[in-house]
């Protein structure tokens, strides 16, 4: 079942003509034409499509939290700064079919009521940027953005604003500072986005693969969508897959098939590459917990696990993880967890904005010792002074950088702290080019 | 609205944030506060130096809120239940904060002019822990001079953003503001342009550490050695109202009034700031009220003196019920202990 991904591969499915013969801006037509924006929004509720760019956030409910006073500009704002480690389905979608973020983006717009709209990108997507730009101008030509769209009377504009290719300003608040022309610092919350977003006026943002999706459940309705999946995680979900799997890249798998079909099976991922081993898999994108291969195939309960929102969670963060963004890293028994720890922390200790304390000295801090333990200068305190900064840092923070920034550490620790060990314990082992700690009996050793 | 903070239950005006409501109640319940700075819009939710248990929302909705809020942005509610000083999260979360703040500042306390009247100082007197956990080098930045009369040293600065505030709501033309990311962010002003404008020597007193100093003063003296008297002078810029502060009978130093939260109500202008160091230039107007907490306030005529807690052998006693591996012998001789 493939909603976002269906004709990705069609030869030109980039132009507008090949978009349209695919069935491209029906819901366009449907919506404006026989729908009211409150019957759109109806049906998104309906759908349950959950935000897909980390939180999961129910979708319509974000939109009906939008306030409505008259007189002021509402705003649409698409999430297309994507710049979580081991995600890039955003990417991808955008670049091989640029109108199904459009199209979404103008169905969207019309239901949240907003005459301006903003696809915000980072800098370094810039050419995918002038994939955007040309098929704006495409859709322009042909009456389906500006004034009076396909005679209904409603107009809007969209534009593509790039961003200087910062990971903070993917978190909403500091996306629309930096869209306001500002230092992309995080806002204080509350006022939240949809009393007060871009320009003080109230704002949605979401990412773009819930904009995307917002255009099939208008042509087919949230009934139709929400049959697909499981439980409360309804829909299809693009994962982008990297890592030591025989077929990395993006999939739209419908939600609710199992991890281990997924790693496993021809279909999907093809395995493990090389005949080598699973040994711990990140779910949901660098900040969410990692978790070995025995903890991500069944949950502590010894249930199957799946890909939903709820059964990649289950157990909390003691034996779980989250589907978060949908960046799925596999690796296999080759990799070093604590170098892997250190690549993340460093990553974070990089992209922290500096505004609040605790994120900007404890990312720092966490680097530099996770870079003491991986060269070889590590102390037996190290572990417990790591596990204790990412406590403090953890839900201290203005915005969410803090919690992904701590929870990538804290669960490496959490599972495979007698690697770290191994590593303080036998730092000149350690340190030579390849060396990796096997624990006895772990289904990954030799 | 009726919030209730420590215990304590208070009347307060609707719109009020958490931090005004215990600053109404008293010093001893106020929260720290490294980067709110009431005269200056947006400021605040930074340090996080003052977050606060919410054991109940509102009288409405008595949930608990799921994480610490920051009380110097946080509006009150009816029926608020707050925790302070009575929760141990907060506390823990405190020397937390305390322990950020100080990885990356050096300790050159005895060397820095801000020492007495510093922030951070308090901050850490009150909530740290005497132990550091870090090996790991300090980042450093070399000083910078902000035109002829501000020294920016911004190995101590924690990034509080009052400065930039002031810049920006004070004076025209800001020139300054954050550079870069993360823990390498700095205060600059861009090419090292100098800060030229009447208003600028402000962001001296509106910083909480000794990042940005006043180049006619520094180490000139400890503040605890000067004597803080109000004076006035019927200038054009500004109000006029300003603190002497004397050496003997030379004004060593000018600054902007502080209340009794370390706030200025009313900003001072260049000229009465560094210009004016005669005593027949002010008319003056008696001894400056220091808070009782500060440690100008010891041995000052007329002000507020300090007397400690408790006696010497106690003190010593304490200090190795906290940390029992730091040898203390050397601040008391063992005899006199005994």
């Amino acid at each position: 079942m493939k909603i976002l991904t269906e004709h990705i591969d069609v030869q030109g499915i980039e132009t507008i003509d090949v978009f349209r013969k695919h069935g491209g801006y029906t819901a366009v037509e449907k919506a404006l034409k026989k729908m009211t924006p409150d019957e759109v929004t109806e049906e998104v509720k309906k759908s349950g499509l959950r935000g897909r760019g980390g939180a999961g956030f129910p979708m319509g409910m974000k939109w009906s939290f939008l306030a409505k006073p008259e007189g002021v500009p509402r705003y649409l704002v698409c999430n297309a700064d994507e710049s979580e480690p081991g995600t890039f389905k955003d990417h991808y979608l955008m670049m091989k079919s640029p109108h199904t973020l459009i199209e979404g983006m103008i169905v969207s717009s019309y239901a949240l009521g907003a005459n301006t709209s903003y696809i915000y990108i980072r800098g370094e997507l810039m050419y995918v940027a002038t994939i955007l730009e040309k098929a704006i101008q495409e859709a322009k030509d042909k009456g389906l953005l500006g004034k009076n769209i396909l005679g209904s009377g409603y107009d809007l504009e969209l534009h593509v604003q790039l961003g200087g290719g910062a990971y903070i300003c993917g978190e909403e608040t500091a996306l629309l500072e930096s869209l306001e022309g500002k230092r992309g610092n995080p806002r204080n919350k509350p006022p939240f986005p949809a009393v007060k977003g871009l320009w003080q006026c109230p704002t949605v943002v979401n990412n773009v693969e819930s904009i995307a999706a917002t255009s099939w459940i208008v042509n087919n309705g949230g009934d139709e969508y929400a049959k697909i999946g499981i439980g409360r995680s309804t829909g299809t979900k693009l994962i982008s897959v990297s890592g030591h799997v025989r077929k990395p890249g993006v999939y739209e798998l419908p939600l609710g098939l199992s991890v281990e079909d997924f790693i496993y099976s021809d279909d999907w991922c093809g395995g493990i590459r090389d005949g080598h081993k699973l040994k711990a898999v990140v779910a949901g994108g660098s900040s969410v917990p990692i978790l070995p291969a025995e903890l991500i195939l069944k949950t502590a309960n010894g249930e199957n696990r799946l890909m939903t929102y709820e059964s990649l969670s289950d157990g909390g963060f003691v034996s779980g993880t989250m589907l978060g963004s949908g960046g799925f890293v596999v690796m296999d028994e080759r990799t070093c967890i604590v170098h892997n720890t250190l690549t993340f922390g460093r990553f974070y200790h990089h992209e922290s904005c500096g505004q609040c304390s605790p994120c900007r000295e404890g990312t720092g801090w966490m680097d530099k010792v996770l870079y003491r333990i991986e060269h070889g200068k590590g102390r037996q305190e190290d572990i417990d002074l790591l596990v204790d900064v990412a406590k403090k840092i953890e839900g201290n923070t203005i915005c969410p950088l803090g919690d992904a920034a701590a929870w990538p550490v804290a669960a490496a620790i959490r599972h495979f702290r007698d690697e770290f060990e191994w590593h303080i314990n036998h730092p000149e082992k350690a340190t030579q080019k390849g060396a990796v700690f096997m624990r006895e009996g772990a289904s990954w050793s030799m | 609205m009726k919030v209730t903070i420590d215990n304590i239950t208070i009347d307060v005006e609707s719109g009020t944030t958490i931090m005004n409501a215990a600053r109404q109640i008293g010093s001893h319940v106020a929260p720290p506060a490294m980067c709110y700075y009431e005269p200056l819009k947006g400021s605040g939710g930074k340090c996080r130096g003052c977050l606060v248990k919410v054991t109940a929302g509102s009288e409405k909705d008595p949930r608990p809120m799921p994480k610490l809020v920051p009380s110097c942005i946080t509006q009150v509610q009816d029926g608020m239940v707050v925790e302070n000083t009575i929760s141990e999260q907060v506390l823990e979360t405190r020397k937390g904060i305390v322990e950020f703040l100080l990885l990356n500042h050096p300790l050159d306390c005895p060397v820095c002019d801000q020492a007495g009247e510093c922030d951070l100082q308090n901050f850490a007197f009150e909530h740290g822990v005497s132990k550091t956990r870090t090996v790991e080098e300090r980042n450093t930045f070399e000083p910078v001079d902000l035109g002829p009369y501000i020294k920016l040293n911004m190995n101590r600065c924690i990034l509080c953003y009052r400065c930039v505030y002031t810049a920006d709501q004070i004076t025209d033309g800001r020139v300054h503001g954050v550079m870069n990311r993360g823990d390498h962010a700095e205060i600059s002003t861009y090419i090292e342009k100098a800060i030229d404008n009447d208003f600028s020597g402000n962001v001296i007193d509106v910083c909480p550490v000794g990042a940005l100093t006043d180049k006619t003063y520094r180490f000139k003296s400890r503040v605890w050695f000067s004597k803080p008297e109000d004076a006035s002078c019927s200038c054009g810029k500004c109000s006029g109202k300003v603190t002497l502060w004397y050496r003997g009978d030379e004004v060593i130093r000018v600054t902007a009034r502080k209340n009794e939260w370390g706030e200025v109500k009313e900003f001072i202008c260049n000229t009465c700031r560094f210009e004016r160091k005669k005593t027949s230039e002010w008319t003056l107007e008696g001894p400056t009220k220091i808070a009782g907490k500060s440690v100008i306030s010891a041995n000052k005529y007329g002000a507020n003196t300090i007397t400690p807690a408790f006696p010497l052998k106690q003190a010593a006693a304490q200090y190795k019920q906290i940390d029992d591996s730091r040898d203390t012998s050397f601040l008391v001789p063992q005899k006199q202990l005994n």
